[in-house]
């Protein structure tokens, strides 16, 4: 993980470490929600995972198998430790200084905090698209083409950043100006901006921590298209507070409850018509949380 | 059943309206100064320039207000203030942004609790101590270590205590500038495989450019009002310089405006004459050009400053 590889987005990743776990047998059915590209190979896995921040556990004894190209939705109660499991996965954590992680998380096998993993290097892997839009006050071709260039990926940037816009679904409406300031443009297009950003340097994940909890329904079922649809060629891993939007969107389903404890992970259809815990069902009908 | 009182009470009344003129009286006192302090400057440099032309003062090359010739030629002046402001300026901005950096991005909140006291001490330290280590410590230091012929009065050490003098004005303003960058921005370009140092340079300090600068203007119009490290460094020497000889410019003595006017108000110079007149009119010119500067620093944090909100 401490070098960068460059994989197309059409190709199966070529690392040299793939996944020792293709997912449990017997929990993980083919999802019929899912995209036709789906597979069932775990691309990221949680074991044991534990997160403090000071005295207070965030996170309690984590197992999840997330599977490549599919949409996971992390979903439960404020303070379940939602968003924490999310930054876990591309170490934002560790800018928090208090933050503390036990346990293993594998991405394609490797455990991400290993001593020889720079964070900076994993998060080129892993895009993420934050609660409220967050584009820098630079043009929208400049916002785009940010990770190209901190990544070293500055060749045909125009190219890449006409995709990555493409791919968001913001490529018409912005054609016009993409020497525009990134702030001028509404706040749905300002997230689809920032989903653009975290595509264009290609990565394997993309993580989603409420993408649309600030927007409008109109700009929320645009994002909701759009996560779909970049399924296709991404593993998303997208936390809401909304069922909804979870039931929606995803193939796969994870519930926090709180104490940062797991609950119960399976396909999205099973967590929400027929979950084997009684607080999930609880959570889900609206009874708790 | 009677009706409560909400009625006005005389003395609660009075008391208030005498508090509400005590604290205008306070803001208007340091208006009136200052309004009475620019009249003075404007009363007396007009009375200057009824004897000496306007246009000989702004373009004249000889300062000489008591030695025949008699000469009232700014330039030399504004030379000499030209040479402190470039040379604590190539002290104090790179060292104050850096260290702004440092504070704003790299340092934890520890060695932020420790480290900005420290520098605000920098800044409370009397300019006529930074004047005598600048004369007493610092040219004999240069002197010894650089193999150049350095005048006892010279505005290398002047103008390097004084961009001393200011790195605490730089930095403070500009970690606060760069403190105000929402988070945001940091954890997009984090989560983008950024460095610490990337996130640094390409997104908080542009963000941040317009606090920046106008720190560096601030800080260098208090460099150009600077008066006792010059007066006591820097030497009494009003000449032109050469901004293509760097080391003409530092080695040897100058005066800048604010040592020449201390020259003129402690020196022995009788009557209401020209010489005594002229102090109010370089006064006029200083005034004129730090305020030009702070207004441009004004300008430029309004500009600039919505474009992040």
């Amino acid at each position: 993980m401490t070098n960068e590889q460059m994989t197309s987005s059409e190709t199966e990743p070529t690392d040299d470490q793939l996944a020792p776990t293709p997912g449990t047998d017997g929990l993980t059915d083919t999802a019929d929600s899912g995209a036709d590209t789906t597979t069932d190979r775990t691309l990221l896995e949680a074991r044991n995972l534990d997160v403090y921040y000071g005295e207070e556990q965030a996170l309690s004894d984590v197992d999840i198998e997330i599977p490549e190209k599919q949409v996971t939705a992390v979903i439960g109660p404020s303070g379940c430790g939602k968003s924490t499991f999310l930054r876990c996965i591309n170490r934002m954590n560790d800018l928090v200084d208090s933050a503390r992680v036990e346990g293993e998380l594998r991405f394609d096998g490797k455990n991400v905090y290993d001593d020889d993993v720079d964070p900076v290097a994993l998060r080129r892997k892993i895009g993420m698209v934050f609660q409220s839009p967050n584009p820098f006050p630079k043009s929208i071709r400049d916002n785009v083409a940010y990770g190209l260039k901190v990544q070293g990926k500055d060749d045909d940037v125009d190219t890449k950043v006409r995709t990555a816009l493409e791919r968001a679904a913001l490529l018409e409406e912005v054609e016009d100006q993409l020497d525009s300031s990134g702030l001028d443009l509404s706040g749905g297009q300002q997230q689809r901006l920032c989903i653009a950003r975290a595509i264009a340097p290609d990565p394997d994940v993309i993580l989603m921590d409420e993408p649309a909890s600030a927007l409008d329904p109109v700009a929320t079922s645009k994002i909701e298209d759009l996560i779909e649809d970049l399924a296709e060629e991404y593993t998303v891993i997208i936390v809401t507070h909304n069922m909804q939007q979870a039931a929606r969107i995803s193939d796969k389903t994870a519930v926090f409850l709180t104490g940062g404890e797991l609950v119960e992970f399976d396909d999205t259809n099973k967590i929400f018509e027929n979950p084997e815990h009684e607080r999930v069902e609880d959570y889900i009908t609206g009874k708790f949380g | 059943m009677s009706q409560p009182d909400f009625s006005h009470d005389g003395i609660r009344t009075a008391r208030g309206t005498a508090f509400r003129y005590l604290f205008m009286l306070c803001a208007l006192l340091s208006i009136l100064t200052t309004v009475a302090i620019i009249l003075t400057l404007l009363i007396d440099a007009v009375d200057f320039f009824a004897q000496v032309s306007l246009v000989d003062f702004l373009t004249g090359t000889r300062w000489s207000p008591t030695n025949e010739p008699i000469a009232f030629g700014v330039l030399p002046l504004i030379s000499g203030t030209l040479v402190i402001t470039i040379g604590s300026a190539l002290v104090a901005l790179p060292i104050g942004l850096l260290t702004a950096i440092y504070l704003s991005e790299y340092a934890s909140d520890r060695q932020r609790a420790y480290l900005k006291p420290a520098l605000e001490v920098l800044a409370g330290v009397p300019t006529v101590v930074y004047g005598y280590f600048a004369l007493v410590y610092v040219t004999p230091a240069i002197d010894t270590i650089l193999p150049v012929d350095l005048s006892t009065f010279n505005a290398l050490s002047a103008s390097i205590m004084v961009g001393i003098m200011i790195i605490p004005m730089v930095s403070s303003i500009s970690e606060d500038a760069m403190s105000a960058v929402p988070d945001s921005l940091r954890q997009a370009s984090y989560g983008l495989g950024a460095t610490k140092f990337t996130v640094s340079t390409s997104v908080v300090v542009p963000a941040a450019l317009s606090g920046i600068f106008s720190s560096f203007i601030l800080a260098l119009s208090r460099a150009i009002g600077e008066t006792m490290i010059v007066a006591i460094a820097a030497g009494q020497t009003p000449r032109m310089i050469d901004l293509t000889d760097p080391a003409g410019m530092f080695l040897d003595s100058i005066q800048p405006m604010t040592s020449a006017m201390v020259q003129i108000g402690t020196g022995d110079i009788v009557g209401q004459g020209p010489a005594y007149k002229s102090l109010f009119a370089v006064g006029l010119t200083l005034f004129v050009i730090t305020f030009v500067m702070n207004l441009i620093s004004e300008l430029v944090a309004s500009r600039y400053r919505e474009v992040y909100r």
